[in-house]
């Protein structure tokens, strides 16, 4: 039936992920690093106030951008938080996961024959979403030598006058490299310079170590530049509950909420009424998570670079992103090797883009436990490698 | 006032107080030499005042009954309740003790293995000392939760996918 699949899906790469995925699925008691979702389940009172909402009967649709105490809460949380001002009325709407938020944004503003800018290497969705969107990417190379921030010079030379929109996810899946407000200011004149529009996934946001996020909506005159998006997965262990948001220019926001209230008319209310719960009552139980990833961090980095491989040290998200090129393997040799020899299942870079060929992607969000007998595992492998 | 990365310490230890000074370190970024001497201090100064595993006797099968008694005491000049609970807290049959508000005043926790074990003892212990007006004691049925930790039911399993992007 393959015929009748339209041709820009049909040519469309699957996942990097998905393949690896599949080989690990046919192996049975391994240590698997590759995941990216927390290890936590959702703070009690988040998962008590959505029962609580069902046992109401709140099992209707909500309106199309989502319940508007949400959307207060969101607006207020912000502002607290990352010092960004939303109107909940016009320049917020709630999605199902800020999967869909990336989707719109692509879908509402890019057309045949724009360019995307997007950071490599980088979380997964970013191209597929752009192609699908009709149109096409230029990677923007990052590099472990600048702490995998994106650089202007990088940019220029990618650039090209067909490009519309520049992702930015930082905190970075995989990296966990984050952009500091010096990084971000010269991002800041070359978008302005070529009036171009900024996605900015800023899903990781509360997960940083020794850090605070800026966000880019922060800086000065990007606020109408940029569609800022997140969600509740990583911050509040909610993958699950399907809640994420974008916020942007009402204009925007009002072209995307035309496509979400045709496609998916509404995020699962059940969700939205939880993520009020975790806006309002759940910064602690975040907090003490943020904490226990903190330790783990520490352990990773620590462990890998025991075994001589240089591991640059990731300030957010739940990722390290060792290089493990000494080993005269390549990304995926590594993954696949490691994973029949020892039974641990990493992530190839090469997932995520070109640039990350030479490193693979360990999540921790584990417990220590299963960390410390996975680092042994990778060990002896490391050791055997480095030793022929 | 603690400093934020002494309390991060403090929790780690409250958390596990089996990981040694260089797992500490690994942990936290802080050094061994600075963790060893903070723990010290912090003995010194009875902040850390000891280091127990939490024990659910309920599974060992033996034979353990526990009370909170609620003491209703007087008072006394010059020392309001502290004379009394410093009397009491010499005990080992209590394992716990705390000065409440509301309708009581002290609240004593005892372990015993019987019931009669526990019963003698308000009687002939607490109820009969100088300026205890009256002893109302309630039985532990059952343990739930204990120091932070869930004691029933199964742990909640994570059904992550083994691989996800």
């Amino acid at each position: 039936m393959n015929n009748y699949l339209a041709t820009h899906v049909a040519t469309l790469p699957p996942s990097g992920i998905r393949k690896f995925f599949d080989l690990v699925a046919t192996m049975k008691d391994v240590i698997s690093l590759g995941v990216g979702e927390p290890d936590f389940v959702t703070p009690w009172t988040v998962r008590e106030s959505g029962i609580f909402s069902l046992e109401e009967g709140q099992t209707m649709y909500t309106s199309n951008a989502g319940l508007f105490e949400l959307r207060e809460e969101l607006s207020h949380h912000l502002s607290k938080t990352l010092d960004l001002s939303y109107d909940p009325h016009h320049e917020i709407l709630i999605t199902s996961g800020a999967s869909e938020a990336v989707d719109l944004v692509m879908r509402a503003v890019l057309e045949p024959g724009d360019v995307v800018l997007v950071p490599d290497p980088s979380y997964v969705s970013y191209a597929p979403c752009a192609i699908l969107a009709g149109a096409s990417v230029n990677y923007v190379p990052t590099y472990a030598k600048d702490d995998f921030r994106m650089r202007v010079e990088e940019l220029e030379r990618v650039y090209t006058p067909k490009a519309k929109l520049l992702v930015l996810s930082y905190p970075n899946n995989p990296t966990g490299a984050i952009m500091n407000r010096e990084d971000l200011l010269p991002i800041a004149d070359f978008v302005s310079k070529h009036n171009l529009l900024v996605l900015a996934d800023d899903i990781y946001s509360d997960l940083t170590y020794d850090q605070t996020h800026v966000s880019f909506a922060s800086l000065p005159g990007m606020k109408d530049r940029t569609l800022f998006v997140s969600g509740f997965s990583k911050s509040y262990a909610m993958t699950g509950w399907r809640i994420g948001y974008v916020a942007g220019h009402p204009d925007l926001i009002q072209g995307m909420t035309k496509i979400h209230q045709y496609t998916m008319l509404c995020a699962p209310i059940m969700g939205q009424f939880a993520a009020i719960e975790a806006l309002r009552s759940a910064t602690e139980a975040k907090n003490d998570m943020v904490t226990a990833y903190d330790r783990r961090r520490r352990l990773l980095v620590h462990g890998f670079r025991q075994m001589g491989l240089d591991c640059f040290e990731p300030l957010g998200a739940f990722y390290v992103f060792p290089n493990i090129s000494k080993t005269g393997l390549t990304s995926e040799e590594f993954a696949e090797q490691l994973l029949k020899e020892e039974k641990v299942a990493v992530v190839p870079g090469t997932a995520f883009g070109p640039s990350g060929e030479g490193h693979i992607r360990c999540s921790y969000a584990y417990s220590m436990e299963q960390l410390q007998e996975a680092l042994k595992r990778i060990s002896s492998f490391v050791e055997r490698r480095l030793n022929i | 006032m603690l400093s934020d990365k002494d309390r991060t310490l403090l929790k780690l230890i409250a958390q596990d107080c089996r990981l040694k000074p260089e797992e500490l370190s690994i942990q936290t970024g802080l050094t061994v030499e600075y963790i060893e001497k903070r723990i010290c201090d912090w003995e010194k100064e009875k902040v850390i005042v000891g280091y127990q595993p939490m024990i659910n006797w309920d599974r060992t099968g033996d034979d353990k009954v526990s009370a909170l008694i609620e003491v209703k005491v007087l008072p006394q000049r010059g020392y309001g309740f502290d004379k009394i609970a410093k009397r009491l807290q010499k005990y080992p049959e209590i394992k716990a003790l705390y000065l409440m508000s509301g309708g009581y005043d002290l609240s004593v926790l005892i372990e015993g293995k019987t019931m009669q074990d526990v019963a003698l003892f308000v009687a002939e212990k607490l109820a009969s000392l100088e300026h205890v007006q009256s002893t109302a004691t309630h039985f532990v049925l059952r343990r739930y939760k204990q120091d932070g930790i869930e004691l029933m039911g199964e742990e909640e399993t994570l059904q992550r996918l083994v691989v996800s992007p």
